[in-house]
Order: C-alpha cells, then sequence, then structure tokens
C-alpha cells in the first residue's frame, strides 16, 4: 500500500491510498457528520450529509465515500457547507415524526443528535409522513416505516452481511419503504430475527419487540417467583450504557441490579454453556467415534437455525441436536433448581436477559421449548432492555456493590465465559472433547486460530494424534461458503473437510448481537471481546468439564451426558421451514 | 396459488429465461418477457422467475416496484388507459380520468371487482392531434368529452 499526503483544513496528514476522506479526517483529528455511513457498510452515500470541499476545485465530494489522493486538501466547514448540511437535516425532518418523547431511541438516536448538534429549531418545509403502518409481525423486531430516513442500512445489512435478503426498498421516490418482497409481513418473510439491521438502524424505524413491561408486572406479581439467567456476553456489553469503557465487565453489579429490581433469583447462562459443552461434545466424540452426519454444525445461535432451517434443510442432519444455552438453562432451572430451591416449577416466571433479538422468538419456538411441562423461558430481554429497565429504576448502577449468582446453576467456567464471542463456543467445546477423547487436559487452554474477526476462521487442532479440522463462521452471508462446500460433500458421497463447525449469525458473535448497544464496529467488537477474554483468564476453572455445579447436575439428576434424561431436556429437533410463509 | 395454472410460463418463455440465466442484466429482460406473456408480475410469476434465475424474491421485488413499467395487478379485462400527455392533458384528460372513476368505482392503477375493466395513466400514446386521447384494448378514441364515457363503459360490458 502506498502512501498518500492529504491536508484536512490545512492539516496536513499521512493515509494510505484508498483510504476515504472521512478516514483521513479522522485521522487528522476532524470530525464530519455523517448519517448513513456505517463502518460496517460500504459506503452508499444517500445521505449528503458528509460533503467537503475540494480546494481548488469547484468539487463538492461525499466524504464518507470518497477516496483520497496525493495532494487531496478538503475543507470540511465553511458557512456555506455548514447551510447545505443544514437544509439537509430540514428536508429529513420534513419527511420524519416529531415524536422523540415517545420513541424508543430518545437519547440514543443518530438523526436526533444531529438535529442538536446543527441547532435545528424549526422545520421550514411541509411535513409529510409515510402512512405505511407499523410491522408488529415478528417476534423480535418491529418495523416502523414512518421513522424510516432511508439510509440505507438495513438493507445492505440483511443482504450482504446476513445474506437473508428478508429486507429490501420496495418501490420508488418518496414511496419508497424498507420492506421485504411483495410488502409481506416481517414474519411471513425470510427474516431470521437476528436484529442487526435494527443495531444498524441510526433512528427509530427498526428496534426490538420491548417487553420491559412484562419484567415489571412479574416482579410485582407475588404469586410469581421470578428467576433470571445472564447470557455471556450481557457482562461486556451492558458496561457501554452506563458509560464505562466497552469491554468493561460487570458481572457482580448486574446480578444485583437484577436482584434490586426483584429477581427472586439469578443465575447464569454460562453455567449452561458449560451444559452445552458437555452434551454438544459428547455427541461430537458419539459422531466421530460411532458414525453419524459429519461435520457436527453447532446449534446456539437461534437466527443461524431458523437460516439452515429455510436456506439449507437438506444439511438439517448435520446440526447439533442440543438446545442453545438459553433453552438448557430454562428446562433445568424449572426441574432441577425448582426441586432443590422448594419451589413448585409453576409458580417459577424464568427471565432470559440476552444479547439477541432472534432469542425472543426462540423461547417460543415448538413444544420442545416447554421440556420441563412448562414454558422453559418465559420471557426474554436484550441487553439494551436490561439497560433501560435499570435507568427507569432507582438502581444506581455504577455505584452497586458486586453480588455473587444463586447456586446450584450460578457457578461456571472460564469456557462457558467467552461462548459470548466469534469462536468462543469452538474454543470451549475443544478444551472439554480433547479430555473426552484423550482422557487428559490441555496444557494451553488457549485456541488463537479460532479467535479474531476473520469471517471464515480454519484451524486442526491436534487429539493425541486425531487431527480435528474447526471452521468459525460469523455473519450469516459467510455461512454460504461452507455450507455449500458439505452440501456438494454430500452430493458426491464424500465428506466436507471438517469435523465441527461454529457458526453465529452476527459479525464478532454475540458480544455485538442485534440486541446489545448501540454502535457496535470492528473496534468495539474487538474490546469487548478481550473482555471476555480477560475474564476467562482469570477464572479458578477453564474448561466445561472442571465446573462442579456441572458435575453435581449429572450425578445427583441427569444421569449420564446424551442420556434419556438429558436428551429429553436438552435436546431438540429441527424442521425445514419455508423461506416465505405467505 | 389458484391462480397457478394461469401462471404457467410458455416453452417460450421459459426457453427464453434459460438462455438469459447467466447472462448479466437478466433479471429485467426476463421480466419484460413475464409481462409481455402474462400482462403483469403476479407473485406467483415472481416466485417461478426467482427460483429459475437463482435470485432473491427481494431482488425481483425491489426492481418490479421501482419501475413504472411493470403491473403488479392483473389488468381488468378492458384495460382503458388515459393519455396524459402534454397535448390531451391540456385538453382535459384529468377530467375524463374522474369521470372514469367515478363511474368504474375505481382508482388508477385500480381494477373493478368483476374484474372487466382497468383503469391506467399514460403517456402520449402518439395521436395527440385527437385529444384528448384514451384506448380500451386496442381502440383509440379522440376528441373524448365527459359525456361520451357512459357510452364508451357500456360498449364493453
Ligand atoms: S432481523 Fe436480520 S434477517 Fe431479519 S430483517 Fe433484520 S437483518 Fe434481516
Ligand atoms: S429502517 Fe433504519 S436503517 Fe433501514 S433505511 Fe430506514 S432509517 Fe435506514
Ligand atoms: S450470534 Fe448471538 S446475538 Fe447474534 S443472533 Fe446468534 S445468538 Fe443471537
Ligand atoms: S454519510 Fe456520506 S452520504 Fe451519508
Ligand atoms: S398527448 Fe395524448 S396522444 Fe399525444
Amino acid at each position: 500500500m502506498s502512501i498518500v499526503h492529504v491536508k484536512i483544513n490545512g492539516i496536513p496528514v499521512e493515509v494510505e491510498a484508498g483510504t476515504t476522506v472521512l478516514h483521513a479526517a479522522r485521522a487528522a483529528g476532524v470530525r464530519i457528520p455523517t448519517l448513513c455511513y456505517h463502518d460496517d457498510l460500504v459506503p452508499f452515500g444517500s445521505c449528503g450529509l458528509c460533503i467537503v470541499k475540494q480546494e481548488g476545485s469547484a468539487k463538492i465530494i461525499r466524504a464518507c465515500a470518497a477516496p483520497v489522493h496525493e495532494g487531496l486538501s478538503v475543507i470540511t466547514d465553511d458557512p456555506e457547507i455548514f447551510e447545505v448540511r443544514k437544509t439537509i437535516l430540514e428536508l429529513i425532518l420534513s419527511t420524519h415524526p416529531s415524536s422523540c418523547l415517545t420513541c424508543i431511541r430518545n437519547g440514543e438516536c443518530e438523526l436526533q443528535d444531529l438535529a442538536a448538534e446543527f441547532g435545528i429549531r424549526e422545520q421550514p418545509y411541509e411535513v409529510r409522513l409515510s402512512d405505511e403502518p407499523k410491522d408488529t409481525s415478528s417476534a423480535s423486531i418491529v418495523l416502523d416505516p414512518e421513522k424510516c430516513i432511508k439510509c440505507g442500512r438495513c438493507v445492505q445489512v440483511c443482504q450482504d452481511l446476513q445474506g437473508t435478503f428478508a429486507l429490501e426498498f420496495i418501490g420508488r421516490g418518496d414511496g419508497t419503504c424498507m420492506a421485504p418482497a411483495a410488502m409481506l409481513a416481517l414474519d411471513d418473510s425470510p427474516c431470521v430475527k437476528c436484529g442487526q439491521c435494527a443495531a444498524h438502524c441510526p433512528v427509530g424505524a427498526i428496534y426490538e419487540k420491548d417487553e420491559i413491561g412484562a419484567f415489571r408486572a412479574a416482579v410485582s406479581d407475588p404469586k410469581k417467583k421470578v428467576v433470571v439467567q445472564i447470557a455471556p456476553s450481557i457482562r461486556v456489553g451492558l458496561s457501554e450504557t452506563f458509560g464505562l469503557p466497552a469491554g468493561t465487565v460487570t458481572t457482580g453489579k448486574i446480578y444485583a441490579a437484577l436482584k434490586q429490581l426483584g429477581a427472586y433469583a439469578v443465575h447464569d447462562t454460562n453455567f449452561s454453556a458449560d451444559l452445552t459443552i458437555i452434551e454438544e461434545g459428547h455427541e461430537l466424540v458419539g459422531r466421530i467415534t460411532k458414525g453419524g452426519a459429519m461435520p457436527l454444525l453447532t446449534s446456539c445461535c437461534p437466527s443461524w437455525i431458523d437460516y439452515v432451517e429455510k436456506y439449507y434443510p437438506d444439511l438439517l442432519d448435520h446440526v447439533s441436536s442440543c438446545k442453545s444455552p438459553m433453552q438448557m438453562h430454562g428446562a433445568i432451572t424449572k426441574t432441577f433448581y425448582a426441586e432443590k430451591a422448594g419451589l413448585d416449577p409453576s409458580e417459577i416466571f424464568a427471565v432470559a436477559i440476552m444479547p439477541c433479538t432472534a432469542k425472543k422468538y426462540e423461547s417460543k419456538r415448538d413444544e420442545n421449548m416447554k421440556a420441563s411441562g412448562f414454558q422453559d423461558v418465559d420471557l426474554v430481554l436484550t441487553t439494551r432492555e436490561l439497560g433501560r429497565l435499570i435507568k427507569n429504576s432507582p438502581v444506581d448502577f455504577l455505584k452497586l456493590e458486586e453480588e455473587e449468582a444463586d447456586s446450584p446453576i450460578g457457578e461456571y467456567s472460564g469456557a462457558g465465559t467467552i461462548f459470548g464471542a466469534t469462536g468462543g463456543v469452538m474454543e470451549a467445546a475443544v478444551r472439554t472433547a480433547y479430555n473426552v477423547v484423550t482422557g487428559k487436559e490441555m496444557e494451553r487452554v488457549e485456541v488463537e486460530a479460532v479467535r479474531g474477526l476473520d469471517e471464515i476462521k480454519k484451524g486442526t487442532v491436534d487429539f493425541d494424534g486425531t487431527p480435528i479440522r474447526v471452521a468459525v463462521v460469523h455473519g450469516l452471508s459467510h455461512a454460504k461458503e461452507v455450507l455449500d462446500e458439505i452440501r456438494e460433500a454430500n452430493a458426491n458421497g464424500t465428506k466436507a473437510p471438517y469435523e465441527f463447525i461454529e457458526i453465529m449469525a452476527c459479525r464478532g458473535g454475540c458480544i455485538a448481537g442485534g440486541g446489545q448497544p448501540y454502535g457496535a464496529n470492528d473496534i468495539l467488537r474487538k474490546e469487548r471481546s478481550e473482555g471476555l477474554y480477560a475474564d476467562d483468564k482469570k477464572s479458578t476453572f477453564r474448561c466445561s468439564h472442571q465446573n462442579p455445579s456441572i458435575l453435581k447436575l449429572y450425578e445427583d439428576f441427569l444421569g449420564s451426558p446424551n442420556g434419556e434424561k438429558a436428551h429429553h431436556l436438552l435436546h431438540t429437533t429441527y424442521q425445514e421451514r419455508p423461506l416465505y410463509k405467505a | 396459488m389458484s391462480e397457478s395454472n394461469e401462471n404457467k410460463f410458455s416453452p417460450e418463455l421459459l426457453s427464453f429465461i434459460n438462455e438469459w440465466k447467466d447472462k448479466p442484466g437478466n433479471l429485467i429482460m426476463v421480466l419484460h418477457k413475464v409481462q409481455e406473456e402474462q400482462d403483469y408480475i403476479s407473485r406467483e410469476a415472481a416466485d417461478q422467475v426467482a427460483a429459475l434465475l437463482d435470485v432473491p424474491l427481494a431482488t425481483i421485488w425491489g426492481v418490479v416496484s421501482f419501475y413504472h413499467f411493470f403491473k403488479l395487478t392483473k389488468p381488468g379485462k378492458h384495460n382503458i388507459q388515459i393519455c396524459m400527455g402534454t397535448a390531451c392533458y391540456l385538453k382535459g384528460a384529468q377530467p375524463l380520468i374522474d369521470e372514469l372513476a367515478k363511474q368504474l368505482a375505481i382508482e388508477v392503477n385500480e381494477v373493478t371487482d368483476d374484474g372487466l375493466f382497468s383503469l391506467e395513466a399514460v403517456r402520449c400514446v402518439g395521436c395527440c392531434g385527437l385529444a384528448p386521447v384514451l384506448t380500451v384494448g386496442g381502440e383509440v378514441f379522440g376528441k373524448v368529452t365527459k359525456d361520451q364515457i357512459a357510452g364508451i363503459i357500456a360498449k364493453y360490458k
């Protein structure tokens, strides 16, 4: 890469050729306002807010999309640029409702921030709003076309990052609307509920189905015992909501906050991540030694499951029958835990705090999610909902004293913690499968090959002479490559060159799930993951099979891994689903 | 899916699609041909094109909803096109549309409940001397006045 010299408002900077003006400006410490641009996406330059002037030329450049060249000198701000940007904002506001006070994005909206920064005080243009109705058909997210500013982020996310093609721009001109084909309801479309569109939307046009009210109702119902689990990635996600640096781990404070919010008991999904590893590890070893569809594909991520059921139903035999940690946890909560705590499962209201909008759908997926004889998980709240719940309660999060999770399903290993990052399930599985196969412990438990943000990570782990070939995929659009490989191998009667494959729908894994705090980009993904890996490193136990509470669960209750009871409570089935329900 | 028989692609259309399958820009060409044969792009036809070209249905819908040319609803047995070209517009095409809409009880781009008539506003049809002009099926009516509308409709009932 060659280096070019450019000037931003007279400040000289050296950047790599091909860098955009926007990034060169950032390198020079100059802020340029943006609206449609997002670090995760290819710039499409739809809003025009980032315009700058090229010195010595009449040219107006869109900083987010234009690459720099040697000798380029740009002016990013003068009275004329300011007026143009302000007019752009006023025009956007002429098709946008002024309902900030009642909007889910109030205080966290990119458009609201810009209107504040530019000091917009009046609306000089006649306001015309879309009359497309809200789409509330999905269990996970809501589409509100009235608030859409047609930036295009969601469409690119859904098509290019997720490969799902649920959303498209339908129509033309003023009537354009982001929606599924034929203006179908989202629930009838191929949408896999990942919520990445919601996480990337700059405004309140796509958002998680807010169910905070159900939590409040449950904790104030004297007949209900609210029992909460928190997912691995919540402990690094929530901190940003309270202004802490990305990657800060606040596990003990979250337990404490939930107790103050009225939870009867607080448990950790990390415990059930460990449980998943025991079940899935034995399933893997079983398939290697006794036969079965290979390679084995992970099953923790409900969006990925929805995707494979719709797009690759011929590969369902390859998918692990293990439920996700959340669902395993729900089933154990209303059986084993209820018994130990002396509670009637019918009085338990099981809540899961998740990074994920798809988990809302998963909890009500089918009858397998009632393995305990009751709804195993009654309510799923995303990290963002938990943040709002805490903010409108008396809890002062930053001042909370740390607390412990309640036993006997609160203890976890570091392997359970890293589930939240891409490659984490694989790394945790390797740590335990190695022990199952060889009877020994790994000398060094870190599996670097599966960490980091490369879209498809491949590696081979040596199990005492037996090579185990693994692949890790995150960002659903990249799954196609390995899935097509398996499909082709199956058609030819051969085997794809892997034993075990982890697939997570969201780029970076659950640390950047569709329900996590806004603003995730690769810098934040890295910091959030590092938080989890650091927490793992500090753990007393690094491997799931070393977790004493897990061993006790098998001893007292489940019997053997993949045994009959385990199968009934912890495993599930899949079915082919049509891309379009209507 | 009740219309699926009606929406069967002809052998010619299928071979056209096959021929264009791997060529860039094929989607619009194929959709053109489909509309030529079926008068509009039905959901079933879009599903078929999606399967035949291995293109997401959403992409097809993005295209057909973007271009005015594509029709998403089945036209009536008699499609009434009112010219809204400059000459016709100046000579009073809008009152004709209003009258047609009133008598047929539909808006532009809609079809009557019995499926008999649909209404469409089009660009200059090339008989400006006869403005205002409307066409029904292929038949052209020139220098149309409001009070002729009822008669024109009756002719096709
Ligand atoms: S939730 Fe995911 S699959 Fe569904 S529309 Fe949004 S990005 Fe697409
Ligand atoms: S829904 Fe949100 S992300 Fe999608 S185009 Fe509208 S404003 Fe942009
Ligand atoms: S990667 Fe995690 S957050 Fe994203 S859809 Fe899957 S389970 Fe949910
Ligand atoms: S941010 Fe550059 S055009 Fe929208
Ligand atoms: S303007 Fe109507 S025919 Fe030309």
